[in-house]
């Protein structure tokens, strides 16, 4: 980076820090879910819509993408010292994760000009909230087998079949879905299709469903003969697989291009040690134990593992054996840190980890018990663990598939 | 998190990597690691010749005594590949020596030794006591004071390679504080030395009998810098030792995954079966992690509080990366596993070796707790 360009992002950065702490929403009376995966009411819809309006147009949030579709232009270190920031201020999180993190990074890496023109600004105002129809209730994991239908007819596609698990899927206006076109193709990849799917036409229905938590989030997609425009297909029939695939390394972190922001309560190791510091177990302060003690610190060592392994990822030399390592480790390696963190948080919260979001007496109104229930989410969605882990073992270590 | 350390990697880490990682691979096959279990030095003294050409001795010695005048964190990449092909001699134990002459030491022993160390001269430590403690709160050995110099008393263990050594810097209590003694080999009576038994079989280790030792005045190391020298070196071990385990533990993942990809039982290569391939994955993130922890380690060092953070936090993990994935290793490799021809023993017991030397996870995450609530 130049002279004068570092100095530019030294004042963007002072700028946005400035900016956060002045704009920031405190408390907004009502409970926030978590993550984008949760909203449950319409209240906490609006409130995290108009939240993420707000900074995208103050230019703190797409400020990598291209101007042309409502991004800042500018370089990537820009956007990631406004998520800095963010973290920092501990602002809420942007509910339009798909978009923002999936979807539209893939957009903008294969989308047509049209398509880029017509979705991404849109995505980044939350104007559009997008969702993604993957999993079927009979084909999760093993998502190659979806077998929702999209039947050519003249100028559209018509839908059959469910989706499920589908976040946002309540509030989205349009859905990345995958889809069988070809029921007699050589294998059951080559027979998917991926569409920027409409979903507000007839035919499509959700049903939400409740979490493990107590909250919602997620929905059950139901399409009976939903008709959608034939250009929603994405490159050609027959390549769903491919850029599902590509979809998911967005999705895991595994490749870069989210427009910044944050989509989940970031939890780290010291996020527990103030708690620590001021629980007691059993009627004794917590840190008079040394087997807490011992634990304490092993979160704080994975904790700072992740964090290091992240800055690692961007040293060449040091990543020579295996290249795509860390990035296809990620997903793994954070989300059951964060789940076994959680566990523990509780633990330390000794007799009042009994009690649950709602009740008055609660260590911080029940969030170690939520959090922990709610980590699931992310070792089970985006792919579960065991599947990350035969991702890795395949195309990291070179283990056989059969 | 900035304050528990930072990655950065320097061009001489880089290069200095990618050499040894090629010397180590070709001087140190593994017909050539089990070869010299057997041998009575443990190391080939011509490979040894080779790496004092090579300038890695001198790596973080001052230009001024013949080095190359850069820091331990250069001399990591080296160990660590050192530790990946098991590649045996008095590197590490000569490499603190080194370090602790550079800390501690007089201007005249620095300018008797520091340049011959650069150029080959075997040096190591004599800190351990049979009491087992990892710091030098307190100190058994004594020096006391004579017409001619010093007679020393008592008994340390773990000297490495001992029997090779030019010098030994022994830590004593001298008029009630620590100091530090560089105590030629050569005036060590023939009994002094006992080899030890250890769990490493790569490397040696001996009992130095100090009773009977004398030394000369000038063997007395700057005693004002005594404490403060063997604490900055309890580290620097840690930060080495934590070095060679990480070399290790990425060639103990490869040698499984060797196994598992070539094995066949009912039919199918055993590495398809999950029971073998996800605990396989969890060392290999492990290990990730750990080496992700060295190089932090290795970079912020210096720094005063953030280096021994990171140093102690990337001991702590590597022991317990490199011991689980030898472990498994083991067990993966079935009754081949069990024997001693099968290679995972040897970094199973390098791992072992390792916890017992300068402070094992669970003592390096006490004084992490101390320095982190
Ligand atoms: C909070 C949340 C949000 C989600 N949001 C979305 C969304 O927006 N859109 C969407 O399309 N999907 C979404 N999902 C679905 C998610 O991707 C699937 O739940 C996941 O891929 C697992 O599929 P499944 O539920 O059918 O479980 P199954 O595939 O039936 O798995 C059951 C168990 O078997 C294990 N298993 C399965 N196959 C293997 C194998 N080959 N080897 C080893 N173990 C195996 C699994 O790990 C799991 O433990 C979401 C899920 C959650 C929890």
């Amino acid at each position: 980076m130049s002279g004068a360009e570092e100095k530019a992002l030294s004042e963007f950065s002072a700028d946005a820090d400035k900016w956060f702490a002045e704009n920031t929403p405190g408390d907004p009376g009502f409970m926030l879910p978590l993550s984008f995966l949760e909203v449950s009411t319409d209240q906490q819809f609006e409130f995290l819509c108009n939240w993420q309006r707000k900074v995208w147009e103050a230019g703190y949030l797409g400020a990598a993408w291209p101007s042309e579709y409502g991004g800042g232009g500018l370089p990537q270190e820009f956007q990631d010292a406004a998520t800095k920031a963010m973290r920092r201020h501990g602002g809420p999180v942007f509910l339009n994760a798909i978009g923002l993190g999936w979807a539209g990074p893939l957009l903008l890496e294969m989308g047509t000009q049209e398509q880029k023109s017509q979705y991404l600004k849109n995505i980044l105002s939350a104007e559009d909230i997008w969702c993604q129809g993957f999993s079927e209730p009979d084909n999760g994991s093993d998502l190659g087998n979806a077998q929702l239908k999209a039947e050519r007819d003249g100028d559209s596609y018509v839908l059959n079949g469910s989706k499920i698990w589908t976040t946002l899927g309540n509030y989205a206006k349009h859905m990345i879905l995958l889809a069988r076109t070809g029921s007699d193709a050589p294998s059951k990849y080559a027979g998917l299709s991926f569409f920027l799917s409409p979903m507000t036409v007839d035919g499509v229905e959700t049903r939400p469903i409740r979490k493990v938590t107590g909250e919602f989030g997620f929905t059950q997609t139901f399409f009976t003969d939903a008709r959608i425009p034939a250009d929603c297909l994405m490159g050609e029939e027959g390549q769903g697989w491919l850029i599902a695939m590509r979809t998911l390394e967005y999705e895991r972190g595994a490749r870069g291009g989210q427009a910044g922001g944050y989509v989940l309560t970031p939890f780290d190791a010291f996020s527990i040690l103030d708690l620590a510091k001021n629980s007691t177990r059993g009627g004794k302060p917590v840190l008079d134990d040394p087997v807490i003690r011992d634990r304490l610190v092993d979160f704080i060592i994975e904790g700072q593992s992740l964090g290091l392994c992240d800055q690692r990822g961007r040293i060449a030399p040091l990543n020579q054996d295996r290249p795509a390592g860390l990035s296809l480790s990620n997903k793994l390696m954070w989300t059951e840190f964060v789940r076994r963190l959680c566990e523990f948080a509780i633990t330390l919260t000794g007799e009042k980890g009994g009690y649950y979001v709602g009740e008055e007496n609660a260590v911080e109104d029940g969030l170690w018990t939520r959090a922990y229930l709610n980590s699931f989410g992310a070792t089970i969605g985006g792919g579960t663990s065991e599947i990350q882990r035969n991702i890795v073992a395949e195309h990291v270590l070179g283990l056989p598939k059969k | 998190m900035d304050h528990l350390g930072r990655i950065g990697f320097s061009e001489e880490q880089a290069d200095l990597l990618e050499v040894a990682e090629n010397f180590c691979r070709e001087r140190s096959p593994m017909e050539k690691v089990r070869t010299l279990l057997e041998d009575d030095a443990g190391y080939d003294t011509a490979v040894w010749e080779e790496i004092a050409k090579l300038g890695w001795l001198g790596i973080a010695i001052p230009e001024e005594f013949g080095g190359a005048g850069l820091s331990l964190a250069e001399a990591v990449p080296v160990i660590e590949a050192m530790g990946r092909y098991l590649l045996a001699g008095p590197f590490i134990p000569t490499t603190l020596a080194a370090q602790l002459l550079c800390d501690g030491g007089s201007d005249a022993q620095k300018a008797a030794w520091l340049q011959k160390i650069a150029g080959g001269a075997i040096a190591t430590l004599a800190l351990s006591e049979p009491d087992g403690r990892w710091d030098d709160t307190e100190i058994a050995a004594t020096a006391v004071k004579n017409a001619d110099g010093y007679r020393l008393s008592g008994v340390k263990t773990f000297v490495g390679d001992a029997a090779q050594a030019e010098i030994i810097l022994v830590s004593v209590k001298l008029d009630d504080a620590p100091a530090l003694m560089l105590v030629e080999k050569s005036a060590l009576p023939e009994t002094a030395l006992r080899r030890e038994t250890i769990i490493d079989e790569t490397r040696r280790s001996y009992e130095l009998t100090l009773d009977g030792v004398t030394a000369p005045a000038s063997a007395l190391m700057d005693q004002d810098r005594a404490a403060m020298a063997l604490e900055r070196l309890r580290l620097a071990a840690t930060l080495l030792g934590t070095a060679e385990m990480v070399g290790g533990n990425r060639a103990v993942i490869d040698y499984t995954i060797d196994y598992l990809t070539t094995r066949k039982q009912f039919g199918k290569t055993i590495g398809s079966y999950q029971a073998l391939k996800h605990p396989t994955v969890d060392a290999y993130t492990m290990f990730e992690q750990a080496r992700s922890h060295l190089y932090a380690a290795a970079h912020c060092f210096n720094e005063q509080g953030t280096g021994e953070i990171a140093t102690r936090m990337a001991k702590a993990q590597a022991e317990k990366s490199l011991s689980y994935a030898a472990d498994r290793a083991i067990q993966f490799h079935g009754g081949f596993g069990f024997t001693y021809e099968c290679d995972a023993h040897l970094y199973r017991r390098r791992a072992i070796w390792h916890a017992s030397q300068f402070g094992d996870a669970a003592w390096q995450k006490e004084k992490l707790a101390a320095l982190l609530f």
